[in-house]
């Protein structure tokens, strides 16, 4: 009879922890997703659908170790008070193992923040500003897409090569302008030392007033505008330049205007010949990329755009991460994405251990109007690798941990 | 010289662009004294609907000019029902309340709009026929610019005839003038402010459908095109057309050349000339003294200590917030924090409104000037959070003595715009000041002392200084200040003919209010760690306005419970898709059904229910 009991129990015993065991493995691995999704529809909606692909994907070949991969995303409404407190909420109540996303570089800055001081590690997906991972970098944050002087540095390599001495700068007046106007001076005098800056215009972001705007860079008769606006701002830049041939004859630089989210609203008026930053979508031949592209156009009908990469490389990274992490407490993850590679649609990247920059690249072309739509011609795709600052500076620029 | 002169011309369009939207807004001021926040939506719709219609008849003149002239009408139609079915029913009520009820149609219109145009930024053709530049004295000036600035002098043209030479202008400026008045003659005043509805409705699509060749068409169109309108028409004197065309030529002009001598100054520079000018011209370049209403709306009840229930009450809500965070988890410490601080916030736009009778569109310049005031002390002077928390408060009562100077001069919506005005000058002056503010990337890492660290300590924190300075508060509104303060709202001839200084009074209440939120202020950056401008901007401005409104304008307890609703209802509703329409909804429902507020609702049902006795007080 004992030994029938000790049986039974030994049985219940194991099943008990079969149970668990297997509970356990289901269980999915929560990330939090904050961004600014009700404020900016036109460039999060693809960024969305980048990362529910990924994260289908992901969870259709078995997960993370057996467990789903699951995000928990809320919408910040473009403050970043709230976004702070749905930070709060989603580590404490949600229990989410790590927070990512953002896409205003204040927004990005405020969590980053919250990132060191309650010690959860954070993926910064889309904002551009450098202070990310320089001037308030810090242990807990990593940063995916390539910074503003990242970029700024692409544009002034291609830029040297135009011979263009006097510069003329469009810039919305605020921090995001301000760096991609000091970061692209300081690349492209080191290129070209007698290169000169004869005119700034700081629009309010926007809210750009482009007819005066474009009048004042003409009056200073530069030979190369370098164009940070985007979006609403830089449509009417275009037409009102165009009008009153501003950009005929003179070199045109312009940071991310090669961007889908930007270039296609432009349709047949999209400048000819600038040199930009930005996504060459169905262009792409590389098979990492096409197998992406299909499968983004099998799932939404639709073209990607650059918010869809950034959206699927944020699900590459951290399942990359989460595949390699012995332990998912804030630490070993750090440890663990220090140097972590990850394979991407756009190519191999890695996060750099110095300052936990992804070295994920951009694409540098000219746009071109072909059958009534702006497209980027000539292109090729710069390694983020290739254009970080040195070991020594990010010591400088960086506090220490 | 031929550069100025096409700079001047460029001014000029922007301007008729401008004046095509302020003028509609000015004159459902002007008539109905409707501050309408959902302008800047319809300008928005106009632009969408012109941009829809003009694909189907693509390179079209006839087609484009009669897109734009169908676009306006259907806005004029939506301003109709949005006039008919929400403003009618709160026309005797305060400004604030059609304020806030427009701010709910602009919460609705964003989602409506995205859902039914998408969330891409479309460009739209030029326009047809007018596509090219001429040379004018050899400098090229786009073709659809000369044609907008004929149109803006055409429109004022247009508005003055219909003004002065129709029997229905006659009706308008007699309403712009003497509303009860007219009603009393017998004029039908609900039909009359319906067609002007209509108007300025029609006026605002029309605006918005003639800069579908000139801008990008996005999501972000009405709440950057409001602001600048209600410059416009403030500067202008609100109500005054003639006036609002001077304002906008001012302004553009202004732009056109401030971008060649100080281009980094465009984004403030609208908000110092209204500043200046409301100061030297308090009612505006052309507008005329406000005009009394005959009728003071509701006579409030006096204000009475609570009763013996509203103290149990209050007390056991007290013992309530202590023993919360035993109960409780972590998340909901924070977002009791986060109530704490919109209380108090709340509570000090209540004081100044309600016991003053001075309405501030711009009471989140003193949130910002606190929480900033509080992070310098971390950020360059190297103090501790204690310190910092008595200089937040110190900061925003120093901002406000400045501003209120200028503010109790003008009363009624004049005074509001001119808070509007004074937080804009904030909320520019932070984010451009860069190098002291940090800019748009804001100050870091300022979070509180060791042993405030736990979340729990520093809702304690937050308990004692926001719940105690609301106490502090209701006690000033018991002093003889308060009666005083009260006296002023009521009947300000008879205040200062008793021999009571009252804009001194007023000017020493807006400093407590300013105060007062610049410690919720300060206690709200040490909560998020960080600050930005957005907290000085408008829409938190908004925020305290709805929170006062939701709880109750005329109840103490109003702004308190206001707070809680609305931040915790903020909180759920945000996790919906289209969340900003169910906001929004809410919001005009509370205005339209209960315009009392919750705390106001549950008093009356108190009253009828025999627990408090206000009826002999109002006897």
């Amino acid at each position: 009879m004992k030994i029938l009991k000790f049986m039974a129990g030994c049985v219940l015993a194991a099943g008990v922890a079969f149970t668990a065991i297997a509970a356990q493995a289901a269980e999915p691995i929560r990330i939090g997703e904050i961004n600014s999704y009700s404020r900016l529809p036109a460039f999060l909606d693809p960024y969305k659908k980048g990362w529910q692909l990924a994260l289908e994907e992901v969870n259709a070949a078995g997960g993370i170790k057996g467990r789903p991969l699951e995000f928990v995303d809320r919408d910040d409404a473009g403050k970043p008070g709230n976004a702070v407190t749905i930070a709060e909420e989603m580590v404490s109540k949600e229990k989410v193992t790590l927070l990512a996303g953002t896409f205003l570089s204040h927004i990005g800055l405020a969590v980053t923040d919250f990132a060191k001081q309650n010690k959860v590690f954070f993926l910064a997906a889309e904002p551009l500003a450098d202070a990310i991972v320089w001037k308030s970098g810090n242990r807990y944050t990593f940063r995916l897409r390539p910074s503003t002087t990242m970029q700024a540095a692409m544009l002034a390599k291609e830029a040297a090569k135009t011979g263009a001495k006097k510069w003329a700068t469009v810039a919305p007046n605020y921090a995001y302008g301000k760096e991609a106007v000091a970061a692209f001076k300081k690349e492209l005098t080191k290129l070209v030392p007698d290169a000169t800056f004869v005119e700034e215009q700081w629009p309010t972001v926007f809210k750009i007033d482009a007819g005066p705007v474009v009048r004042a860079v003409e009056a200073a008769k530069p030979d190369g505008i370098y164009n940070v606006t985007f979006g609403g701002d830089l449509a009417q830049f275009v037409r009102e330049g165009n009008l009153r041939g501003t950009f005929e004859n003179r070199t045109v630089v312009s940071l991310l205007s090669g961007e889908p989210e930007y270039l296609e609203p432009l349709k047949g008026e999209a400048p000819k010949g600038w040199i930009v930053t930005g996504y060459p979508q169905g262009a792409i031949e590389t098979p990492e990329h096409k197998v992406f592209f299909d499968a983004y156009m099998k799932k939404w009908g639709e073209a990607p755009k650059l918010g869809s990469v950034v959206g699927y490389n944020v699900v590459a990274s951290l399942a990359t991460l989460l595949k390699k992490a012995d332990a998912y407490d804030a630490e070993s993850l750090v440890n663990a994405m220090k140097g972590l590679e990850v394979m991407s649609p756009s190519g191999k990247f890695t996060f750099r251990a110095q300052d936990h920059q992804a070295t994920m690249g951009t694409w540098v072309g000219k746009t071109d109007v072909k059958d009534g739509a702006g497209v980027m011609v000539d292109w090729f795709y710069a390694d983020g690798a290739d254009y970080q600052p040195s070991d020594e500076d990010v010591k400088s620029m960086r506090p220490a941990e | 010289m031929s550069f100025y002169f096409a700079q001047f011309l460029t001014g000029l369009s922007s301007a008729s662009s401008l004046f095509l939207v302020a003028c509609g807004l000015s004159l459902i001021f002007g008539v109905s004294r409707v501050v309408n926040f959902a302008h800047g939506s319809f300008y928005m719709l106009g632009a969408y609907v012109a941009y829809s219609l003009v694909q189907y008849v693509p390179g079209s003149i006839l087609g484009f000019w009669g897109s734009v002239i169908a676009a306006a009408l259907i806005v004029a139609l939506v301003g109709v029902v949005v006039e008919i079915l929400i403003l009618k029913r709160i026309y005797n009520a305060p400004e604030l309340y059609q304020l806030v009820a427009t701010f709910g149609v602009v919460l609705v219109m964003q989602d409506a709009i995205l859902l039914v145009f998408g969330g891409e930024d479309q460009f739209g053709p030029r326009a047809p026929g007018l596509d090219g530049v001429v040379r004018i004295f050899g400098e090229p000036i786009p073709e659809y610019d000369l044609l907008l600035i004929a149109l803006g002098p055409i429109v004022l043209c247009g508005l003055w005839l219909l003004l002065n030479r129709t029997r229905w202008g006659v009706l308008v400026r007699a309403a712009t003038l003497d509303r009860e008045m007219v009603a009393s003659l017998g004029v039908n005043q609900s039909w009359l402010f319906t067609t002007v509805f209509f108007l300025g409705s029609f006026l605002a699509g029309l605006g918005g459908a003639l800069q579908v060749p000139r801008v990008s068409i996005n999501l972000l169109m009405d709440l950057s095109i409001i602001a600048e309108a209600f410059v416009v028409v403030v500067i202008g004197g609100m109500g005054s057309i003639p006036g609002a065309f001077i304002a906008a030529l001012l302004i553009g002009e202004l732009n056109a050349f401030g971008v060649l001598v100080l281009p980094q100054a465009t984004i403030v520079l609208a908000f110092v000339v209204m500043a200046v000018v409301l100061i030297l011209r308090p009612y505006g370049l052309l507008g005329k003294p406000e005009t009394l209403a005959h009728s003071a709306g509701q006579v409030e009840l006096p204000i009475r200590p609570a009763s013996t229930l509203a103290k149990s009450v209050a007390g056991l809500l007290l013992v309530g917030l202590v023993i919360m965070p035993f109960l409780a988890g972590e998340f909901a410490i924070v977002l009791a924090t986060d109530v704490l601080i919109f209380a108090l916030f709340a509570a000090s736009l209540h004081f100044i409104m309600s016991n003053g009778g001075m309405v501030s569109f711009g009471h989140a310049a003193y949130f910002g000037l606190g929480a900033y005031g509080a992070a310098f002390v971390i950020k360059y002077a190297g103090g501790s959070m204690e310190i910092a928390l008595l200089a937040a408060p110190l900061m925003a009562a120093a901002g406000a003595l400045v501003f209120g100077w200028f503010c109790v001069r003008l009363s009624g919506v004049y005074m509001a715009m001119l808070t509007l005005a004074a937080a804009q000058i904030v909320w520019s002056t932070a984010f451009q000041w860069q190098d002291l503010t940090g800019g748009d990337d804001g100050l870091l890492g300022i979070w509180p002392s060791e042993w405030a660290k736990s979340k729990t300590a520093y809702y304690y924190l937050a308990l004692v200084l926001c719940g105690g300075s609301i106490l502090a508060m209701r006690r000033i509104i018991f002093s003889p200040f308060g009666y005083t303060l009260r006296g002023g709202r009521d009947n300000p001839n008879r205040t200062e003919s008793i021999g009571i200084n009252l804009r001194q009074h007023q000017w020493a209440g807006f400093v407590m209010a300013g105060m007062f939120a610049g410690i919720a202020g300060g206690v709200y950056v040490f909560s998020k760690g960080s600050i930005f401008p957005d907290e000085a901007a408008i829409p938190r401005s908004v925020d305290a306005l709805v929170m006062v409104l939701l709880g109750g304008v005329q109840t103490l307890s109003g702004p308190v419970v206001g707070a809680g609703v609305f931040r915790l209802l903020e909180d759920e509703i945000s996790r919906l898709d289209y969340w900003r329409a169910i906001l929004g909804v809410i919001i005009i429902s509370i205005v339209v059904i209960a315009p009392e507020g919750i705390a106001g609702f549950i008093r009356k049902i108190a009253m009828k229910a025999g627990f408090e006795h206000g009826e002999e007080a109002s006897s």
